[in-house]
């Protein structure tokens, strides 16, 4: 009997404010040790907390993004726990009434087809310092700087059956939050962080099983083996009849396994009441309406307009949107060479691929989304082959100049001149007596692979300059004149 | 003028003083310096002196009067209860906790009130953390009763009672929580007005419950409380919870004339409980307030006693959240040598606080905990908008309400220490005032046994001018407040 996995994920995301949530100090990522926290963030006696109106703003353009309910009251509630980091011993957030509510997010998944996902909440809170186990010897550091950086805190039904569909989803959200410009989304900084809650249960059962959460996973592809390595260690001790401890693991990824943290058994009672520092926060239609008219066009209608206006696939469409970058790169390079379908083929070959091998974004892309359409105007009017194309693209890549510049400069102009073609098809039939004989003398099936040779010979001479249509045309008329 | 009739003078007296430069405020400042001196010893209401920047502050007071930019606070010297944070000077709350704290930064009552140059003259006694009635709870030691020195001056704002009480300072800063201000200034025979709560910003004031705790002046006369509510008040950017309304020259607009003022007398606060002495002394001054030409009007407050119940149940669950960043790790108490964290939590803990903040976190986390937080906590918030609603109602039909502030008169050290039950029974006058938001005040209204007794006023939200009017209207009739403890008994 094989086993399903249910899953549902909770994601800790840093929302990108100038300041703290609850203070004014500075909210950003790399400062040394505690300079970029304020006596409200050290939890000094008698500092109070004031709501940092912007965190507001975003955890609503959220809630629409996902299509969620927005509460309009919501309220701050104290959690508390002791821990060195948390300087207060309590953590505000939001407990009974969250900010955000239900939604459903439609997630696309890598065959083109969307997956629903149901949102359960999101609510703001504020995120904990940092301890610090190697900088002293037998000690451990308090670093408070990302005491108080506000956090939006998001939470699935368990609607996940794959790795693949919670990676899926996870991508989608980055998505979501960059292209909202809500939090820039770097998941090895910490600014989305992921929980998995997972089970096990036989294939067609309904019944939910004993699940174990995985804490903080910090990438893409750790959510992904994280997943794969709990399941089959749950399946493997459900296989031997034993049980699942309800427990918080952690997923070392160094050893490919996930380990027990803490058992719920000693967890902590957080004694969640309502934070009376702080006024409830109550919003107006009014509010959300101004909101929502100034939402950016989001990845899932964006997807949707680039299919139906610019006939691109599911897939492709999808690819481009993940981001809002690359997105805005694909139509400004459309705009210029009026190719949507050619300029996506670029964008996710050979453009993708120079990234990945330089390991930049998109956002300092040394080629302008200009140049490149210049380049797709050129294979566009068969003045370049698809092999000379990428010798071109080569050449913006290291700045060499527009695609026109490089192909005068090169020489790499396609031959489309047909008496100069057929001087050349003339030269390699005489040339070859005994191929001609053997390729006259096949049937049609076998002529189609003979004709290579004779496509390479003139390549060769041409130095692949050689419009390919145009030759094989030409080829064709030759070989079968007489 | 001599120097004994500056030590019970009133603000008005003294800024009036200052103004025709009959006295400076260096003068001021010496002079209840000395009087620090030779009766603090007694009475113990100081924790920490700043006699030093307390002249640098009366002599930069002086030059202000002189260029003719005085306010009438300018110059008059004042104690702040050690629970407000005071940039540079040690702020305790009176706990072993911060004996070692010396905040970088200072309340924004502290900062209105230095910027209308009143000088510190150091930070008084209180109960722990404002937990407690008769001020025996502190780490430095009781506070006594100017009037008798065997007896508590009330708590929690106990030191800053009995500091005006004595004559060491013309006023004092305090916090009411639950009567922290009420009760000792019935007890000590001061006025003692605790604000609407979103009056007074609570911004660098040492919280004990959050959606309770309110600052407010303790003073000799409603007039100065009016001058220094005035000064106190007002929004703060840095304190949420503090309200966006007009903040009046209460001195101005005092009125003594209350004709037709309807005064609810509710019929709960006369009960049993209240002992035959008090419940006369009481009656008798709000005739003197009927002989002004108010007109009393029986109401009821049928949940009074569950006020009691339901502050128990939610101030100690907002302290115990509040007190848990005393933890040893950033400031505060550190127990030495500790082995691991949950070492370091529990000795430092245990430690820094005494017995009655331990036990009301302890209350507080029972009341939230998984299982019990429907019955108690949520109960108790039920409860108290059912309180408040009283209140409402009442006021729906009268225009203030009044009562005793307290039980009893002052009662000797020791006497309720044992019991907290019977400790916390002090409160039930005053702690349903807390829990509704409004705005009361205790003014002195008469001596049992040579013991003062204060008249509560209690007002609709953002209504302290119409308590000010008859606490002022009553003042004027009588001289309860003008009465001066023997402080040659006091040393004897």
């Amino acid at each position: 009997m094989s086993w399903e996995m249910v899953m549902g994920l909770e994601v800790h995301l840093q929302l990108a404010t100038a300041s703290k949530i609850f203070s004014g100090a500075a909210n950003r990522f790399g400062a040394e040790p505690n300079v970029q926290a304020c006596a409200v963030d050290l939890g000094m006696p008698g500092m109070l907390p004031v709501l940092n109106e912007q965190a507001v703003a975003y955890a609503v353009m959220f809630g629409l993004g996902v299509g969620a309910e927005i509460g309009y009251q919501s309220v701050f509630d104290r959690k508390n726990y002791f821990y060195p980091d948390l300087p207060k011993g309590y953590q505000v957030s939001q407990f009974f009434q969250p900010i955000v509510g239900q939604g459903v997010f439609d997630i696309p998944m890598p065959d083109g087809s969307l997956y629903p996902v149901r949102i359960t909440r999101a609510h703001l809170e504020e995120d904990a310092g940092k301890s610090v186990h190697d900088a002293f010897a037998g000690q451990t550091g308090i670093d408070l700087n990302r005491a108080g950086t506000p956090l939006l805190e998001i939470v699935t039904e368990p609607d996940f059956r794959t790795a693949e569909q919670a990676v899926a989803y996870l991508k989608a959200l980055h998505s979501l939050v960059t292209y909202l410009g809500i939090s820039d989304g770097n998941m090895a900084e910490g600014s989305m962080r992921c929980d998995i809650n997972i089970s096990l249960r036989r294939t067609g059962s309904s019944e939910l099983g004993t699940r174990t959460e995985i804490k903080n996973v910090n990438s893409f592809r750790f959510v992904e083996r994280a997943i794969i390595v709990e399941a089959a260690r749950q399946a493997e001790i459900l296989e031997d009849g034993g049980t699942i401890v309800q427990e918080t693991r952690l997923y070392d990824a160094d050893n490919n396994e996930t380990r027990s943290m803490r058992s719920k058994e000693v967890a902590n009672d957080y004694r969640y009441f309502p934070e009376p520092d702080l006024l409830p926060i109550v919003i107006d239609q009014d509010y959300v309406d101004a909101i929502r008219a100034a939402l950016p066009e989001l990845p899932g209608a964006k997807r949707a307009r680039f299919v139906s206006d610019y006939g691109l696939s599911d897939y492709d469409a999808a690819l481009l949107v993940s981001s809002r970058a690359l997105a805005d790169y694909f139509e400004s390079a459309t705009k210029a060479s009026s190719e949507p379908k050619l300029t996506a083929n670029w964008i996710l070959g050979d453009l993708s691929a120079a990234l990945n091998r330089d390991d930049i974004t998109i956002d300092s892309c040394p080629l302008s989304p200009q140049a490149l359409a210049g380049l797709i105007e050129r294979v566009a009017d068969n003045t370049l082959s698809s092999k000379l194309a990428k010798q071109v693209f080569e050449g913006l890549w290291q700045g060499e100049g527009s695609a026109d510049d490089i192909i005068e400069a090169r020489g790499l102009k396609q031959v489309s001149d047909s008496g100069a073609l057929e001087a050349m098809v003339d030269d390699v039939i005489t040339a070859n007596p005994a191929q001609v004989e053997q390729y006259r003398a096949a049937d049609d099936a076998k002529r189609k692979k003979l004709i290579g040779f004779f496509v390479g010979q003139i390549m060769k001479a041409s130095k692949g300059q050689a419009n390919p249509q145009l030759l094989n045309t030409l080829l064709l008329k030759k070989l079968s004149d007489n | 003028m001599s120097d004994a009739s500056l030590s019970f003078a009133s603000i008005a007296e003294l800024s009036a003083m200052l103004e025709t430069g009959e006295v400076s405020s260096v003068e001021l400042t010496r002079h209840f310096c000395n009087r620090i001196d030779q009766y603090d010893g007694c009475i113990n209401s100081f924790i920490t002196r700043c006699e030093e920047q307390a002249l640098a502050s009366a002599l930069a007071a002086d030059q202000r009067r002189s260029s003719g930019d005085a306010t009438p606070l300018t110059g008059i010297p004042i104690a702040h209860k050690d629970i407000f944070c005071t940039q540079g000077i040690k702020t305790s709350c009176a706990s072993r906790m911060l004996d070692n704290f010396v905040p970088p930064y200072s309340a924004t009552v502290v900062s209105k009130l230095d910027a209308v140059g009143t000088v510190t003259l150091g930070k008084v006694n209180m109960d722990e953390f404002a937990m407690g009635s008769s001020n025996e709870t502190s780490f430095y030691g009781p506070v006594a009763n100017p009037w008798d020195r065997t007896r508590v001056p009330g708590g929690s704002s106990g030191g800053s009672a009995a500091a005006v009480a004595a004559g060491l300072v013309p006023f004092a800063t305090g916090t009411d929580t639950g009567g922290s201000i009420r009760q000792p200034a019935s007890l000590c025979g001061i006025t003692g007005l605790k604000p609407t709560y979103g009056r007074v910003s609570r911004l660098g004031i040492i919280a004990f419950a959050s959606s309770l705790d309110q600052a407010g002046p303790m003073t000799r006369t409603a007039e100065d409380a009016a001058i220094v509510l005035s000064a106190m008040s007002g929004i703060d950017p840095g304190d949420s919870t503090s309200a966006d309304v007009p903040v009046p020259d209460f001195r101005a607009l005092l009125n003594a004339d209350i004709r037709g003022l309807r005064i609810g007398v509710p019929q709960e606060y006369f009960n049993a409980d209240l002992s035959v002495e008090v419940g006369d002394t009481i009656h008798a001054a709000l005739a003197e307030l009927e002989a002004a030409g108010a007109q009393l009007v029986d109401i009821s407050l049928p949940h009074t006693h569950e006020g009691i119940a339901t502050y128990y149940v939610i101030a100690p669950a907002e302290a115990s959240a509040n007190l848990s960043r005393y933890d040893g790790v950033r400031f505060g108490h550190r127990c030495d040598n500790p082995i691991d964290l949950n070492d370091l939590y529990e000795r430092s803990r245990s430690e820094g606080f005494g017995d009655e903040v331990q036990r009301r976190i302890l209350v507080g986390t029972y009341a939230l905990s998984a299982g019990f937080y429907d019955a108690y906590f949520k109960k108790a918030q039920q409860v108290r908008r059912i309180i408040a609603n009283d209140f409402k109602q009442a006021f729906e039909q009268v225009d203030i309400i009044a009562g005793p502030a307290a039980p009893g008169v002052a009662f000797k050290h020791g006497d309720k220490a044992a019991d907290p039950l019977t400790m916390y029974m002090e409160d039930v006058y005053t702690l349903s005032v807390n829990l509704a938001g409004l705005p009361g005040m205790s003014i002195p209204a008469g001596f049992i046994n040579g013991l003062p007794l204060g008249l509560q006023l209690i007002g609709k939200a953002f209504d302290e001018q119409t308590l000010l009017n008859t606490g002022h209207c009553f003042q004027q009739r009588t001289t309860w407040h003008r009465s001066q403890p023997d402080m040659t008994r006091l040393t004897a």
